[in-house]
């Protein structure tokens, strides 16, 4: 125990006040320290083990450069359109250009389940959010930058794409689709349909 | 008489120097009139920017509550982008600017060195607020608080952030030049008392800040008026190498008034110097690299960067959090024990001033920063997890835990000290006060679990219309997002409430509060916290056979309690990896 009295912190430590600290202290420290390591231990062994990681592709494009890559991605692979808006499948296991503009996601995509995709993002004007309805993914859509994401839709079914960065007045009003079909190219509705329909 | 800051024999000055100080009565400190008074100015201006937020809140809230959806959308992202200015830049920065006066001069019984450009800073800031305020408010800086380039607001926008910042540099340039100066005329011995040493701390990551916010806002300055280039993903960078280094500032000013005030309401005592001061130190060395953690699902960055910086450096500055978060509730334990209150477990919990909203400020700020800000932070800022979060609601979830039910309420339990010490007057409506605490940290910690819930939906940040009802296709979020928003909701009107209050009090404090006398002060009267009333008197060596010598050590019950914190930190972020898991592979 030492021989000063304890004092509160608002006062001046007299003498020498690098003193050992309590066992409690000790435990605390070594026990905080301890779960610090397994924060940090997480990430990479996700990185070896796990199925979610933000690495990506990443190069800096120039924003026409990509805008029109977007568009020979559409003229290839377009199958039909939606509110004006084409809709495009690209072949399995393709690259997938996504644009982010003010105030739209440009083209639909169609995918199918199961099949992995590499989905570039990118913006033409300012910053967006690409957030993927109700999955819940989320990346920062960066004009300049190319962010090229191993994607593999588990599901199928129509999903949004909400925008969830500020990006101007019509922020709210950015909203994009994609439609992930079945293996076989079929729409989960259309299946079960067929399949009372037999039964 | 006696009391937890005596300083015997400190010799009394009789020049010139020496008039301007006044002896507290309460607390035996010496404070020097130009000290007080900019202690004032940078308070009461810190309060009308809590005002201009707290209505920019209460209708951003009834916008982003779809039953109501008060604001269309213009006045909706202007409203809240003034909400994050003031809010989150002027009411904190301000406030902080007052409590670094408070400990260089009266914490270290001397006078503050330049009190004129101590005006001149003022004089800055205030100037530079107004003009950004303007910006804003007039419709010409609709970019958020963030005002990620290339949005563009006015070039006086940009230019009066500059001179803020500017003047709250000169401001820490002006706090170490009063430590030098009570160095110099030796006012005080031995060390800097802790609560200065982490002011210290939060002052030199204030430097560290806003280098960076020069670093950003200088260019984008010239930018704006079409002087040079900057790249959207490095302007991101350097943002938030100034926006999240300025979190870190909070932070080390709230764990300093969490010690300041565990002292002034029941003499909590440091454990030892030695780790609380190591634990400030881990704060200032791994603090720029904390930028990171906003950009965890950015383009720019390699995932190896990202893992570094974000875990800055293998979390040592969550290490520091944690060791405070186990210190200061110890300090409270071992010092009501020492003070005799020794029953059991959690007798000192039990037998606490719960009625003094000194103390009920200090212990919610403990906890709702601790069990809801950290938890989440350290969780969301995991790069992987951060997939599931990055600007959901989430976040903002999170953030109003640390800053405002942390840092704020904080602050306010140090107003309830500083009317009666600074302004000297009673605190009005002392009941009201009593409650305050209570109201604002209970309402902020539904409003922040709540908007958390409706970001694990998936429901976007500033976002102005979540029923898409303007969008090209048709997208409805689960029915329950519309139940959760609505307790969100409800939980940050009786935040607002709260907040109100506090402004109601200390206005009225202020301004038309009476002034006490010191036998007053000693019967207790109405209007002052017990601290004042019956200062704790300082322990002596021979107290110390109250504390328990267990496995558990001298503070069994906050040993107790952070294991329980542990345990539900492991909880919450091994949740968070299992959520993760169940959606689409990607990488
Ligand atoms: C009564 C208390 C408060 C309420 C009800 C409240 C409510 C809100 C709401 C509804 C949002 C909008 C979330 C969104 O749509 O993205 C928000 C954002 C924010 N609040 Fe508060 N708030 C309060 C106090 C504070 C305080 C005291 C601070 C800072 C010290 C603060 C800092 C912020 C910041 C920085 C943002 C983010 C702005 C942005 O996204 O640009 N709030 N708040
Ligand atoms: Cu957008
Ligand atoms: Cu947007």
């Amino acid at each position: 125990m030492s021989k000063e009295p304890m004092h509160t912190a608002l006062v001046s430590p007299k003498g020498r006040w690098w003193e050992r600290a309590h066992a409690t202290e000790k435990v605390w420290f070594g026990i905080a320290f301890g779960w610090c390591m397994v924060l940090f231990a997480m990430m990479p062994l996700w990185h070896w083990k796990g199925g979610q990681n933000p690495s990506g592709i990443r190069r800096k494009v120039d924003p026409a450069a990509y805008e029109a890559r977007v568009q020979q991605f559409v003229q290839d692979y377009k199958v039909g359109e939606l509110k004006g808006i084409p809709v495009v499948e690209p072949p399995a296991g393709s690259d997938v250009y996504l644009l982010g503009r003010m105030w739209s996601w440009y083209p639909v995509l169609k995918l199918k389940k199961g099949v992995q995709y590499t989905l570039h993002l990118s913006s033409k004007d300012v910053n967006h959010g690409f957030s993927l309805f109700p999955v819940n993914v989320n990346f920062q859509v960066v004009p300049g930058y190319d962010y090229g994401l191993k994607i593999v839709p588990s599901e199928a079914g129509d999903f949004g794409i909400i925008c969830n960065e500020f990006c101007g007045i019509g922020h709210h009003m950015m909203l994009g689709k994609v439609i992930v079909t079945n293996e076989d190219g079929s729409m989960p509705g259309e299946k079960t349909a067929s399949a009372t329909e037999v039964r | 008489m006696a009391t937890v800051l005596d300083r015997p024999g400190q010799p009394e000055r009789a020049d010139a120097v020496g008039r301007l100080f006044r002896t507290c009565s309460v607390t035996g400190l010496r404070l020097h009139g130009p000290a007080e008074r900019l202690i004032k100015a940078n308070a009461v201006v810190a309060t009308v920017a809590l005002l201009i937020g707290g209505i920019s809140a209460i209708l951003i809230l009834l916008t982003r509550w779809q039953a109501v959806h008060l604001l269309g959308p213009v006045q909706f992202y202007r409203v809240l982008t003034a909400h994050g200015i003031s809010m989150l830049i002027f009411f904190i920065i301000f406030f902080e600017m007052a409590v670094l006066y408070f400990a260089c001069g009266p914490l270290l019984n001397t006078r503050i060195a330049a009190p004129k450009l101590g005006w001149f800073n003022f004089g800055l800031m205030t100037l530079g607020a107004a003009l950004v305020e303007a910006m804003i408010w007039t419709g010409r800086a609709d970019v958020l608080m963030t005002s990620y380039i290339p949005l563009r607001a006015h070039p006086l926008y940009y230019l009066g952030i500059i001179l803020f910042a500017v003047g709250a540099l000169l401001v820490c340039a002006q706090f170490f030049a009063t430590l030098a100066v009570a160095k110099r005329e030796r006012s005080y011995e031995g060390s800097l008392p802790l609560v200065t040493f982490g002011a210290v701390a939060a002052a030199i990551i204030a430097v560290i800040t806003l280098l960076h916010g020069a670093a950003t806002y200088i260019p984008t300055f010239l930018w704006s008026i079409g002087l040079m280039n900057v790249d959207p993903q490095v302007y991101r960078m350097l943002w938030w190498a100034l926006g999240h280094s300025s979190q870190q500032i909070n932070v080390a000013a709230m764990v300093s008034i969490w010690y300041l005030l565990g002292g002034l309401t029941v003499g909590s005592v440091v454990l030892n110097e030695k780790i609380s001061r190591t634990a400030f130190v881990l704060y200032i060395l791994f603090i720029s690299m904390a930028s990171a953690h906003h950009l965890l699902v950015d383009p720019g960055f390699s995932s190896s960067w990202k893992v570094v910086n974000t875990s800055y450096f293998m979390y040592m500055a969550v290490l520091a959090s944690m060791l405070h978060g186990f210190t200061v509730p110890a300090g409270i334990e071992v010092g009501q024990r020492l003070h005799g209150v020794t029953q059991g477990l959690f007798g000192w919990v039990k037998r606490a001033p719960w009625g003094d909203p000194g103390f009920s400020s200090l212990v919610l700020s403990i906890v709702v920063f601790g069990f809801v800000g950290g938890i989440t932070g350290v969780t969301i800022g995991t790069e992987q997890i951060n997939i599931v979060v990055h600007n959901t609601l989430r976040v903002p979830g999170h953030f109003h835990a640390t800053v405002v039910s942390g840092t704020a309420m904080a602050f306010m339990g140090l107003t309830y000290y500083l009317i009666p010490l600074i302004f000297q007057r009673k605190v009005a409506f002392w009941r009201l006060a009593q409650v305050q605490p209570y109201l604002f940290a209970g309402g902020m910690l539904v409003f922040c679990v709540f908007m958390s819930f409706a970001g694990g939906f998936g429901v976007p940040r500033r976002h102005w219309d979540i029923t898409f009802s303007q969008a090209p296709f048709e997208q409805a979020f689960d029915p329950a997002v519309d139940a959760v928003m609505g307790i969100m909701a409800l939980g940050g009107l009786v935040a607002a409430l709260g907040g109100g209050l506090y402004i109601l009090i200390t206005v009225w404090s202020v301004f038309f509060g009476q002034r006490f006398t010191d036998e007053e002060r000693l019967c207790g009267a109405k209007g002052l916290p017990q601290g004042l009333v019956r200062p704790p008197r300082p322990v002596t060596v021979e107290d110390e056979v109250n504390l328990p010598n267990g496995k558990l050590g001298h503070a069994p019950g906050t040993m107790v309690l952070v294991l329980i914190f542990l345990a539900a930190f492991a909880l919450y972020y091994f949740a968070n990896w299992k959520l993760l898991s169940f959606v689409w592979k990607i990488g």
